[in-house]
């Protein structure tokens, strides 16, 4: 295809999104989608945090979307000053071929003790079992209901969360100086 | 200076939210009288790396199986978000350490449709990327194969397969300088053209490997210990391998049609002919181990195919000119608005995805995630092996073929 273009790439693009939105709308009414992020090439929809497990397992299971793949789960840090995270779902569909990407933002004050909470979609997609672990690892980000929510590449012991904007690195390891 | 250990709070008060861990911990003390617990690995070769999983077995059944995996951790995004993108290509070569071409051609991919300077590549570069690519697919397949063969017990085919590589190894050590780890492909362009007579010598690789593939097969493919160890064992039906996010050969070998380059076409694989392998159930089920094997030595006569059509057109309408310069695209600084995008190509593994969170007024990421395809191959492990034989379990593991780089990178 010589005349495959990002341009077009992004119509098509914004084309499911409205769609999805259209179809979200119907079924859980205005509160489900709250903003249309359209930044770059991949405009993403922003979804409210309690309705996220609800609005995956729909977009899985209608015929019109059917995202059945869960490509990647990625939690972002926005920032200290913005006070808030993003865990950002990029879905694919094998029958359709489609892509879309969803986000939710949650406000956090960054301490260990209270960490941002989103549900676990780990019941829609198994894909999400290890990604919201590794979330959970490496961002500090707290899915509820997640069946087997530990640490997966650090160490059981680490403290802290090493990809947080604010990640100090430890001086001691159990006592032991390491620096 | 003393330690004074007990005066250091344990981890446990220290950390909250370890409840998934005392219940793990809490499952593994209340095993039956007839369970047992057996480490295999991190130092087990067929675990191809540090892998290691705990079982728990009733005699030779594995009941259940506990991936522990992060032993070769080497904090790629944290890396990532500390350099610019020029400087993240090497980390990206150390991921899928088989495949480094294939990684870097992802990740530069990226950041080329962020800059919108995707469609301005020549096509020279263009086919030099996916020559070295498929090269490097055939290397990684290669590999998954022959070490396959050792770890069902078979050793020539292991020796044979690594002969073979070596010659792949030798031409991409040529072309950039580096064995295995090879830093080639550039955001904008590569790092030099290909080195003059690397098409000759690579159409005479080509015609020295097609009779070899054959031969293989003979020993392996249609061998009846081999297929007596592999067919019917660990099938992993298609619903499973999606919902479980499998992807490349895994995914293919359970019967479904879903290659990136495809799907996506990117690059110039649209104007490329080649088909896509899928598992059949010659021998068995869709899906078993015996699939995913056939389906990577399938997969490396396709890639055969797409090196001739590249050489082909490097050597005719796209031959080298003297003024050619494949840095001649390459920006001195990448300069992105803030934005985020997923790319997404089709590595020997599977779908290897990058996911760029920019920022303004700085050439440094705010956040690039990795999706490998080993770590979603790999946590469907627990799902296909249970009840299995502890040597089933071995012929499972080599099949899904993982690298550890890329699980925990």
């Amino acid at each position: 295809m010589e005349n495959h273009t990002i341009g077009s790439l992004t119509t098509t693009q914004m084309g499911i999104i409205i769609r999805v939105q259209e179809l979200l709308a119907a079924e859980f009414g205005d509160q489900a989608v709250t903003a249309v992020e359209e930044l770059g090439l991949q405009p993403a929809l922003v979804i409210h945090r309690e309705k996220l497990a609800a609005v995956c397992l729909f977009l899985r299971d209608h015929e019109e979307t059917y995202f059945d793949f869960l490509s990647c789960i990625s939690a972002v840090d926005n920032g200290v000053e913005s006070g808030s995270f993003s865990v950002v779902y990029h879905l694919a569909s094998i029958p359709h071929q489609h892509q879309l990407t969803l986000k939710v933002i949650v406000e956090n004050d960054r301490h260990l003790d209270n960490l941002p909470v989103v549900p676990t979609v780990s019941g829609v997609w198994r894909t999400a079992d290890w990604h919201e672990r590794e979330a959970f690892d490496l961002m500090g980000i707290y899915f509820e209901g997640h069946p087997d929510l530990r640490r997966i590449l650090l160490p059981e012991d680490w403290e802290g969360y090493p990809l947080r904007k604010d990640y100090q690195e430890a001086e001691t390891y159990h006592g032991i100086a390491i620096k | 200076m003393a330690l004074q250990l007990s005066d250091t709070p344990s981890y446990q008060e220290v950390q909250p939210y370890q409840g998934a861990q005392r219940a793990y911990e809490a499952r593994l003390a209340a095993i039956g009288a007839e369970e047992m617990i057996i480490n295999m690995g991190p130092q087990h070769p067929s675990t191809h790396g540090v892998l290691r999983l705990q079982l728990v077995t009733d005699g030779e059944i594995v009941k259940e199986v506990i991936p522990h995996v992060g032993y070769l951790h080497r904090c790629f995004e944290k890396h990532a978000e500390s350099m610019n993108y020029g400087k993240t290509i090497p980390f990206t070569d150390r991921m899928d350490y088989l495949a480094s071409m294939n990684n870097s051609h992802a990740f530069v991919m990226g950041v080329e449709r962020m800059l919108g300077i995707d469609q301005k590549i020549p096509k020279r570069v263009e086919y030099i990327r996916v020559l070295v690519c498929e090269l490097n697919r055939i290397a990684s397949h290669l590999i998954a194969i022959g070490t396959y063969g050792i770890d069902i017990g078979a050793f020539t085919p292991f020796m044979w397969c690594f002969r073979d590589r070596e010659h792949i190894m030798n031409m991409l050590e040529w072309a950039s300088g580096s064995r295995m780890l090879y830093n080639y492909i550039w955001v904008g362009g590569l790092f030099y053209d290909l080195p003059v007579g690397f098409e000759e010598r690579c159409g005479e690789f080509i015609r020295y490997f097609k009779p070899k593939l054959p031969e293989l097969d003979e020993l392996l493919t249609a061998n009846q210990i081999f297929i007596s160890r592999t067919a019917n064992i660990g099938t992993l039906p298609a619903d499973v391998a999606i919902n479980y996010g499998c992807s490349g050969p895994t995914l293919r070998a359970s019967g479904v049609k879903w290659d990136l380059r495809r799907v996506d076409e990117y690059s110039v694989y649209p104007e490329l002919a080649f088909d896509i392998p899928i598992g059949k159930g010659e021998m068995g089920c869709v899906g078993d181990c015996w699939d995913r094997f056939k389906v990577r030595v399938e997969e490396i006569k396709e890639s055969v195919r797409i090196i001739e059509q590249c050489l082909e057109r490097l050597e005719g309408p796209l031959k080298r000119t003297a003024d050619f310069d494949p840095r001649a695209l390459v920006p001195k600084k990448v300069n992105l608005k803030a934005q985020d995008y997923y790319v997404r190509a089709e590595n020997p593994k599977g779908e290897l995805g990058f996911y760029f969170v920019t920022q303004e007024k700085t050439d440094i990421p705010k956040r690039v995630k990795a999706r490998g395809p080993s770590f979603n191959n790999l946590s469907v492990l627990p799902e296909l092996s249970k009840g299995v034989l502890i040597a089933d379990l071995v012929a499972i593991l080599g099949s899904i073929d993982i690298v550890l780089g890329e699980v925990d990178r």
